[in-house]
């Protein structure tokens, strides 16, 4: 690259899926676009924000709800974000300590990550649990990620309320496997590897994972600060389509070995191959022990995984409400569906001819499997985007869902 | 001469504006695992008997240690990954106001102008010496209640003009529903709030609601 056009400077945190960024600035997708693409390793979501938010990055690798929750100025240093793509869906799972689970699957007939199975089962557990002992510790990552809502959502679907029956508390993902292991936690929801380094360890067993609590949910977006986006406009679709070309190199089976030995560097991920190949492999190991495989487990570009849908960034705002982060309000709904900009994303994968979602946003939990959609060009299959209690959520419709809830009881 | 290398960050945490003014000497937190840098922090904060200063080098359960030592500022590294769990504790607490200081190598002009757009109260370039930990505290203290006591009256400025709006409508909506004069109707509102031991907007909004379900055209 002699003169790039654009220089980009983007943080993230190690994760498998950081892949995409990685593998733009690693295998020339940034520089075909011109772009010159500078990746920092961070260690927490905040430093990420903090760090775009003082202009140290352009860009980074963060939590879907975090700009949501950023541009509705919830948390320290709210930064203005825009999100003019999501960075895949999926790669996270929910692990318990041994004990918890020998306790669990005592009501568990399989152990096939089913979701409703593993829910009545630690209701069971809650509901049973000894006065004398102290409430279960589950970890998050942080109170305004993907795997907070969807935990709490999944929790509270039978009536265990986070606060009231088990405590949620936020610990590094690094070092969720020895929190496990050391009884500070009784289970976590972090991404990979995580759950699968707690698997290895002997720390802990995967419980379920968050594909199957909402299929194909999102997990991780590209944020990108919106004075750098105002005036960058070209380098903002620049970059878009650079990390688009990524991503969909990283899904294909062919570049799983390559994609792993990146990631296994020590400026990236820094785990070993073993622990970073099964997610990438779309397996999980279950409780017996074996490697499954698990549909749907993660999606760097297929079935649209890297489209910024309103709907899902307005599902965030919807469970911000829902746990008191937020107040309800039309203004608050319009900055949150705002934050997601499919405009943009449509505006800089135009070039490239393919298929792109022709809505902004869709109705949450109505695709049972793989279904064609309308598209700009070209055919587009969606995957299944429900959720694992079947209800529905129509971004139209907020604060009739909102209501639905039971709300808050703690 | 002591320099920390890298960016640092710098977390205070204020109870309530109370306590910024009372007389209790100011118990600053040190979450560091490295523990001479902590010390060089810790060296460069103790003076004159107005500041306690507690270090924490050991992270497990941060959350729990954090609400037993109740600190009134948190020093933490930009690099630890528990910078997550404070986090946490800003959710869980939103009254909990903090003026951020961060500690960067080098920077631009750009760069400040963010920090400062930000909210960021001291952004200090060059690493931090430990001769400089006090001024660097007391600046980002100073400018962090410059910038509240703004934001506050903003907010009041704001809160009254609505306030005058609701009372404006609930009192049009008691001219024309009992007839009465302009003054009386105030009166009455506010004798109302006395009675109940509230605010006189939150009276006025109430009867507007009311009048709203009550199909009047006053209350849209």
């Amino acid at each position: 690259m002699i003169n790039p056009r654009c220089e980009v400077r983007a943080g993230f945190i190690p994760l498998v899926d950081c892949a995409p960024l990685v593998a733009a600035c690693e295998l020339g997708f940034a520089e075909a676009e011109g772009v010159k693409l500078t990746l920092s390793r961070e260690t927490s979501w905040a430093t990420v924000r903090d760090k775009l938010a003082v202009s140290h990055f352009d860009a980074a690798h963060i939590l879907a709800p975090m700009p949501v929750a950023a541009n509705l100025g919830l948390g320290p240093l709210p930064t203005p974000m825009v999100v003019p793509m999501a960075l895949g869906t999926g790669a996270n799972s929910i692990a318990v300590s041994t004990a918890l689970w020998r306790s669990l699957s005592r009501h568990m007939q399989s152990n096939d990550f089913d979701a409703t199975a593993a829910i009545d089962a630690l209701a069971n557990v809650v509901e049973n649990r000894a006065d004398r002992l102290p409430q279960l510790q589950l970890g998050i990552v942080h109170p305004h990620s993907a795997h907070h809502y969807e935990l709490a959502y999944w929790l509270a679907s039978r009536g265990i309320m986070p606060g009231r029956d088990v405590d949620l508390i936020v610990v590094p993902p690094s070092l969720m496997p020895a929190a496990l292991a050391s009884g500070h936690i009784d289970g976590f929801c972090a991404g990979e590897p995580w759950g699968t380094v707690a698997a290895n360890d002997g720390a802990g067993v995967i419980l379920t994972t968050n594909a199957h609590i909402w299929r194909n949910s999102p997990e991780k977006v590209l944020g990108v600060r919106a004075a750098w986006a105002e005036q960058n406009p070209d380098c903002v679709e620049a970059l878009v389509r650079a990390v688009y070309r990524a991503a969909e190199w990283c899904d294909q089976s062919e570049n799983q070995d390559e994609l792993a030995r990146l990631l296994t560097q020590d400026c990236y991920v820094a785990q070993s191959i073993e622990l970073i190949r099964p997610c990438l492999a779309r397996r999980l190991k279950a409780g017996d022990g074996t490697l499954h495989p698990i549909e749907g487990f993660l999606s760097f570009a297929s079935n649209a995984a890297t489209f910024p849908w309103t709907s899902q960034a307005l599902w965030f705002y919807s469970q911000m409400v829902r746990w008191g982060q937020a107040l309800p309000g039309e203004a608050a709904e319009l900055v949150a569906r705002k934050t997601y900009r499919p405009d943009i994303y449509r505006s800089a994968l135009k070039p490239l001819g393919i298929a792109i979602p022709s809505a902004n946003a869709k109705v949450e939990g109505t695709l049972q499997g793989p279904t064609p959609v309308g598209s700009t060009s070209g055919h587009l299959r969606l995957g299944p985007d429900t959720f694992f209690d079947n209800k529905v959520f129509d971004p139209d419709r907020l604060s009739a869902y909102i209501a639905g809830f039971s709300g808050r009881e703690s | 001469m002591h320099l920390i290398r890298g960016p640092r960050l710098v977390i205070f945490v204020r109870r309530t504006q109370d306590a910024a003014m009372s007389e209790q000497p100011l118990h600053i937190l040190i979450i560091d695992e490295n523990r001479i840098r902590a010390s060089i922090i810790e060296d460069g904060l103790s003076g004159p008997g107005d500041v306690r200063v507690t270090v924490l080098p050991d992270t497990t359960q941060l959350l729990r240690r954090i609400v037993e030592i109740d600190p009134d500022v948190i020093f933490i590294d930009l690099e630890n990954p528990n910078r997550d769990v404070l986090e946490h504790m800003f959710e869980v607490s939103r009254a909990v106001k903090r003026p951020i200081a961060m500690f960067v190598e080098h920077s631009d002009q750009a760069s400040i102008e963010a920090a400062i757009e930000a909210g960021v109260s001291a952004y200090v370039v060059d690493g931090l010496k430990k001769e400089r930990v006090r001024s660097i505290l007391e600046t980002a203290m100073i400018r962090f209640k410059a910038f509240e006591r703004l934001k506050r009256e903003l907010e009041d400025a704001k809160t009254q003009l609505a306030d005058r709006k609701v009372i404006e409508k609930a009192k049009a909506i008691l001219i024309k529903t009992r007839g009465l004069s302009e003054p009386d109707a105030y009166a009455l509102l506010r004798k109302t709030a006395m009675n109940q031991n509230r605010r006189m907007a939150e009276i006025a909004d109430s009867l507007v609601l009311a009048a709203g379900l009550l199909g009047g055209e006053e209350g849209k």
